[in-house]
């Protein structure tokens, strides 16, 4: 299928909608729309951040998983407890591939799950006290922690636990941060709102704590590298970029983070945002309170590289400058060898997008450098700002959707028939299963880093043994494919 | 006879536990095989019966031995006066926890290790005044208590308590068996308080099944820790809780009620004079506008 018009777009909404009790459809209208390049603000067009339907398949997640999985899991030298039942931590624990450098148990914390295991009588009578004994129990037997996390569970505000209290007293006795947060996950629509709730507790709990401590010497080319999760080590193949250009990364958020770097971010000069929709709370804060610039970048693919090293050095001297464009001349052949390597077996292939609050419109500019083309985007829980800085990057009359369902996906997918799909996890064997491509694009399905340009040639090599898999080929069995080829040939 | 169990709710302070447990009193002495189970986590439904300041609970043996499921029946179940059985659910202290989830989780209990046997007559639950979230409703839903008895007195808002709580069985009724079986008037001493809950009574589509007279007996029993029908079984008001035993034996008046609106039962109160004809024209003015408009 050839790049639809506008009409055939509006058409396939109108088609897929038609389904839904009225009352659903026209909630559902709301979240779909045809890509308009020229519309300025995306609410125009498109509702995003609202209440999912009962009754469909939404791939959101909750306010808990944003707090404990997203924003403060990765921070390696925390315990992070999840308060509660022992499910949440359990069945999310080590899942979201957060790499980090130390000795797990020791130093470091990152795959290891705490949980003060709700009972029955917890529920009845309180938890907090045993919230108390359990964080003496755990600064004894791991002393090398540099503070603890409350990560509230949906129980944790139905029974009204003063988490808040047990944190301060902890806190003192301890001598270290101890920090409530409460993102239970019943709170808000998706996982979005936990990002807020934890970048709140950040800013209450511990970017003040060095603020009268001018023991850490900042120089002027202090930056810091905002909401990335270190997935597959993303963050690592940033950072590099970076310090290449002469740059010196002071914190890193919060993939392979700690405390520390958490504390002296203040002292930067910049902070460069890379998931905007977990961490602009923070990062507005910073500006507001210690005056600290901040601005997005992405570093999928060369084009968006480059664009984003130069609009940095920007920020800088002429000695930043200079050394951006040493980066970007120094890695310039090795990316026009990978294009001219797997570009001629992914040009013109057509992918479709699903996934969380940044990355259906940060790996476009990849996608394009493979001559690729995304013809579908959205995202589980971004909010309308995230939408602004979409319409930019997408086609016009390309599809969009908002905290899409199980059976809208798979219609979408059906008519569009795309070559290549990015999504989760919940969406991989359904796909695969129609035949067609997949790649996880939240866990980069256990592949990874793609960001930089480390990550770039990575990223190319994954898209291309995905697309161009011989399995493809293979899944009509044999008679069946006889059958077919000579009932072609009769016609 | 088959197992009856009720509920009785009411306005806190309104004199539950105390009705109750002389009501299950004088049930017992008349014979009756009964048991008390308190749904409060102050636990004091049982303590004129066991003569005991607050009787061990459910909630909290449980919490010493681990889990509910490491308790025995006999463990939480005393007997007292006249081989009542008596269980009190238990709870947190006030301002922790989800006291209502001790009693889902105690009543469930008491199910599952079969504490209602077959030569049970009568189960009362003594639920904590306001029904305040699911879990006191535990007793009302399908297959635990299908009479409800909500006491009252003259006192406006006991009344406006009972309505509500008449709102509530109209939840329960829809879905389950459970029925309001009568008004019990605890007597305040309020100018024609009988004829009045006769009338809520009436509007509710129900009765006022016992009216029980004040009588200080009572508080002397009480701090005795017995019931009146123990401590002085001669008593003028051992007999009234005869008679709302007798009463009750026999009730047959079983009813979905017809909860009030507030202007009705605004209506009730004031050609009862216990509620003043409301004036519109002195709501939100404080004294010194008052004062003003009267000097005008």
């Amino acid at each position: 299928m050839s790049t639809m018009t506008r009409e055939e777009t509006q058409a396939l909404i109108q088609e897929v909608l038609e389904v839904y009790p009225e009352k659903a459809a026209k909630d559902r209208a709301k979240h779909l729309a045809a890509n308009d390049q020229s519309v300025e603000q995306s609410k125009k067009c498109i509702t995003s951040n609202r209440k999912s339907l009962p009754g469909v398949m939404t791939i959101r997640g909750c306010a808990y998983a944003g707090s404990k999985g997203v924003v403060w899991g990765p921070i390696k030298d925390m315990i992070h407890i999840s308060h509660g039942p022992v499910g949440c931590g359990q069945y999310s624990r080590a899942g979201r591939r957060n790499y980090y450098v130390g000795m797990t148990g020791v130093n470091t914390f990152g795959t290891m799950n705490f949980t003060s295991d709700f009972q029955e009588k917890d529920i009845v009578f309180g938890g907090d006290k045993k919230l108390d004994k359990l964080i003496s129990e755990i600064d004894q037997l791991f002393p090398l922690n540099k503070g603890i996390t409350v990560q509230s569970e949906c129980p944790i505000g139905l029974i009204g636990d003063d988490i808040e209290a047990v944190a301060k007293k902890k806190g003192k006795e301890l001598n270290k941060p101890v920090v409530p947060v409460r993102c239970e996950g019943f709170r808000g629509v998706s996982q979005s709102l936990g990002h807020h709730i934890a970048n709140d507790a950040v800013r209450d709990w511990v970017l003040h704590n060095r603020d009268n401590d001018n023991s850490f010497v900042s120089t002027p080319y202090d930056v810091t590298i905002i909401g990335d999760y270190n997935i597959g080590g993303d963050a690592w193949s940033s950072r590099t970029l970076l310090e290449e250009m002469g740059l010196r990364v002071i914190a890193q958020w919060s993939g392979d983070g700690t405390l520390a770097e958490m504390e002296n971010t203040p002292k930067a000069k910049l902070n460069l945002l890379h998931c905007y929709r977990s961490m602009n709370y923070i990062s507005r804060h910073m500006e507001e309170k210690y005056g600290i610039p901040w601005m997005e970048y992405n570093f999928f693919g060369p084009t968006k590289i480059e664009e984003s090293l130069r609009a940095i050095a920007a920020r800088f001297d002429d000695k930043i400058k200079a050394g951006a464009e040493r980066v970007i001349a120094k890695y310039k052949p090795l990316m026009e060898e990978i294009i001219a390597k797997y570009k001629p077996r992914l040009e013109g292939k057509r992918v479709m997008l699903y996934v969380g609050g940044l990355r259906p419109r940060h790996i476009i500019g990849a996608y394009e450098d493979l001559g690729m083309e995304v013809v579908g985007t959205g995202y589980e829980f971004a909010h309308n700002d995230d939408y602004d800085r979409t319409m930019k990057e997408m086609g016009n009359a390309t599809l969009i959707y908002d905290d899409v369902t199980g059976y809208e996906f798979e219609e979408f997918v059906k008519k569009i028939k795309p070559d290549l799909i990015g999504s989760g996890i919940k969406e991989k064997y359904i796909f695969q299963k129609m035949g067609i491509p997949f790649r996880q694009m939240h866990s980069w399905d256990y592949s990874g880093p793609y960001h930089g340009y480390d990550g770039f040639a990575i990223f190319a090599r994954d898209m291309d043994m995905t697309l161009n898999n011989p399995c493809w080929g293979k899944l009509q069995a044999p008679w069946k494919k006889q059958a077919a080829e000579s009932a072609s040939q009769a016609a | 006879m088959a197992l009856r169990q009720c509920a009785i709710y009411g306005k806190g302070g309104i004199g539950k536990s105390t009705t109750t447990q002389n009501l299950v009193a004088a049930l017992a002495e008349a014979g009756k095989k009964v048991m008390i189970v308190g749904c409060d986590p102050k636990a004091d439904s049982t303590r004129l019966i066991l003569h005991s300041k607050a009787q061990t609970t459910v909630m909290h043996l449980a919490a010493e031995a681990g889990s509910v499921e490491d308790l025995e029946l006999e463990d939480v179940l005393s007997v007292g006066y006249a081989g009542i059985k008596c269980v009190e659910s238990g709870g947190p202290e006030p301002g922790v926890g989800c006291a209502g989830r001790g009693v889902i989780t105690a009543i469930n209990f008491l199910e599952e290790e079969g504490a209602y046997d077959e030569d049970l007559d009568f189960v009362f639950y003594d639920v904590l005044g306001d029904v305040v979230c699911g879990g006191f409703a535990m007793p009302i839903r399908e297959n635990k208590a299908q009479e409800i008895y909500i006491v009252v007195s003259g006192e406006m808002m006991a009344m406006y308590a009972a309505n509500n709580i008449a709102k509530g069985i109209v939840k329960y009724a829809s879905s389950g068996g459970v029925r309001l079986a009568g008004l019990i008037c605890n007597s305040r001493n309020t100018a024609r308080e009988d004829e009045l809950i006769e009338e809520l009574a009436r509007q509710l589509g129900t009765q006022m099944i016992h009216f029980v007279p004040r009588d200080n007996e009572v508080q002397r029993a009480e701090i005795r820790r017995m019931t009146v029908i123990e401590y002085n079984p001669k008593a003028k008001q051992a007999d009234e809780y005869r008679a709302l035993a007798k009463k009750m034996i026999d009730n047959k008046m079983f009813i979905i009620p017809t909860p009030l609106t507030m202007d009705q039962l605004e209506e009730v109160m004031m050609s009862f004079g216990i509620l003043d004809e409301e004036d519109e024209s002195i709501v939100g003015k404080t004294a010194e506008e008052l004062a003003a408009a009267a000097n005008a």
